[in-house]
């Protein structure tokens, strides 16, 4: 039978269908879905309003960081300094706000101090060509070294006359159609679809794919890939600040401790959602379900009566059995 | 007009000679082999056109224009592509999206532009079509055969109005089959009046879809030959330095 080139060209060699069922962020939804309706049969609680809100809460404090960190992993990099992060720049807010300014100046402190710290990873990987695991290694000690030189290692509670904004802003919840919905949720979805809409629709996205794919190539063809560089450690410092903020508004006070080993939970979530860590892949929804797939696992743990000493088990092989999926499907691919 | 004009070009880094007195002239939709063994200044020659980096002495013309470049995006400007040997694709994006990349479509007025995929798609599948290649402008580059992805690479420099294309070492790590592929396209570049410089150590290759040839050896112009007035004996002496030179 003759195929005329025109037929050729314009052939789709996939269909939408089998587009999604291909991708590893679609399983690990799946998984994510049997889970909930698995635990809401088997524990009595699991389902209950109160239960169900905590659960939409908790997994955002990983689930904004997860969806800067996707960015910095699709381009070939890594960010391990956002735990740390987190805690200098919700110091920043607390120390600012106790010293009596309002919660405006308090914000844009943190996020001052995030866009700075941002900048420098990115500035020493992108400029100097030093090794992003090494840079934000550096990161990671100094940044909750300053957390604790300037709270003097304390514990700050009271945040001055904006107290109770702050805490609004981080325990509040709104009420949408019947549902109780927290805050920090409705933060996360917003920076989810600002992240998706990013990455799928803009110049900006396209290049960060890019440099992921073939970072050589890419700067031969034109893409400026030191600053977007630059950008991508910007906007992981960014999501760690603004998780700051949210955290510290929710848990009412800052230890020097908070966001201790987050940086690894966050990498988890992105990894678990499809974001590959040799760069090139990754989406804004898979780092939500990355991170709701790892309090689910936490939650339900507690829920089932399981001592919690396993949580570290489960999801390490909710890491392993989520690569391990996508590369027998790859495997099946080549042959 | 010749499209191309090198007259008495020469470079050097510190006490090495690379280019030492080249001239040469390309015509418009011409094809012109240029082979020399490792060393032989091929690739600073290349990138001198490509203005990598400038030459230490001599002048460049474009269509009878002089013409000094500081970097490769002046000289693409000007209406010099270059397909490098890694081809320089992403393999994570599709056909278009490489095509495309860092020159990307965009839709929308005003502060509010997203991506027009549709407009890629279809232009990037028109420019497949022109090089009468079977690339679909939606699969990803990992899947595609070494001769697609040269299809793409080529795609990329028919973006823009090119006038010349230089081509390093295409086919050196393809199947047989996709060689063809590549020279069909190299003469669909040459139908169109784009003038092509194949870097090549494929003998068969140059003799096969160039009309001249040029051998350089030790940075020095040795020939410069219509290709029915050579053999490839006579150019592999040429390049070996069997043969001295050929004026």
């Amino acid at each position: 039978m003759a195929v005329s080139l025109d037929d050729t060209i314009a052939h789709r060699q996939h269909s939408p269908l089998s587009f999604v069922l291909s991708r590893q962020t679609f399983w690990v939804f799946v998984a994510v879905l049997l889970a909930c309706i698995a635990l809401s049969f088997a524990t009595r609680s699991f389902a209950s309003p109160t239960n169900l809100f905590n659960i939409t809460r908790n997994f955002t404090f990983t689930a904004i960081i997860a969806l800067g960190m996707t960015i910095v992993i699709i381009t070939g990099g890594i960010d391990l300094s956002v735990g740390s992060v987190l805690c200098l720049c919700s110091m920043v807010l607390a120390e600012t706000m106790h010293a009596g300014a309002p919660i405006y100046v308090g914000i844009i402190a943190a996020l001052v101090t995030a866009l700075i710290v941002g900048g420098f990873n990115g500035a020493l990987i992108a400029y100097l060509g030093m090794p992003p695991f090494v840079v934000t290694l550096g990161m990671l000690s100094i940044a909750r070294s300053l957390a604790t030189v300037i709270s003097n290692n304390t514990v700050v509670f009271q945040f001055g006359p904006d107290h109770d904004k702050l805490l609004a802003l981080g325990g509040g919840a709104v009420h949408l159609f019947g549902l109780t919905v927290s805050l920090p949720l409705i933060y996360t979805v917003v920076l989810a679809l600002i992240t998706g809409f990013v990455l799928r629709w803009t110049k900006f996205g396209r290049h960060v794919f890019a440099i992921g794919g073939n970072e050589h190539g890419a700067m031969m063809t034109g893409v400026p890939v030191r600053r977007i560089k630059v950008a991508v450690y910007i906007i992981s410092a960014m999501s760690a600040g603004i998780c700051g903020i949210v955290e510290t508004g929710w848990l009412g006070a800052v230890t020097t401790n908070i966001g201790s080993g987050m940086e690894l939970q966050v990498i988890a979530a992105a990894v678990i959602g499809g974001a590959n860590l040799a760069g090139g892949s990754g989406t804004a929804f898979g780092a939500l379900i990355g991170a709701a797939l790892i309090e689910i696992i936490r939650n339900s743990l507690s829920l089932l009566g399981i001592n919690p000493f396993w949580q570290g088990t489960f999801i390490g092989g909710a890491i392993l059995i989520a690569v391990l999926f996508d590369r027998i499907r790859n495997f099946r691919l080549s042959e | 007009m010749a499209v191309l004009e090198l007259a008495s070009i020469s470079k050097h880094f510190g006490a090495i000679q690379a280019i030492n007195d080249v001239s040469l002239t390309i015509e418009p939709g011409e094809v012109v082999g240029l082979m020399g063994d490792n060393g032989a200044g091929k690739s600073t020659l290349v990138k001198i056109i490509a203005g990598n980096y400038p030459p230490s002495h001599g002048t460049m013309r474009l269509g009878g224009e002089a013409v000094t470049f500081h970097k490769p995006i002046d000289a693409r400007q000007r209406g010099v592509e270059i397909v490098y040997q890694d081809l320089a694709l992403c393999g994570n994006l599709t056909a278009a999206a490489n095509v495309y990349l860092s020159r990307e479509l965009h839709k929308g007025f005003g502060p509010f532009k997203i991506l027009d995929y549709s407009g890629m798609y279809r232009r990037a599948g028109e420019l497949f079509k022109e090089l009468k290649s079977e690339t679909r402008p939606r699969d990803l580059v990992d899947k595609m055969s070494g001769g697609q992805r040269q299809a793409v690479a080529i795609a990329r420099t028919m973006l823009s109005e090119a006038k010349i294309v230089l081509m390093d070492e295409p086919t050196a790590a393809i199947s047989v089959r996709q060689v063809a592929e590549v020279l069909h396209l190299i003469r669909t570049l040459r139908d169109r009046g784009i003038a092509v410089i194949l870097i090549s150590h494929r003998m068969p290759d140059v003799f096969s879809v160039a009309s001249r040839v040029i051998v350089l050896r030790r940075g020095v112009k040795v020939a410069d030959r219509p290709i029915a007035q050579s053999s490839p004996e006579e150019v592999t002496g040429l390049i070996t330095g069997a043969i001295d030179r050929i004026q």
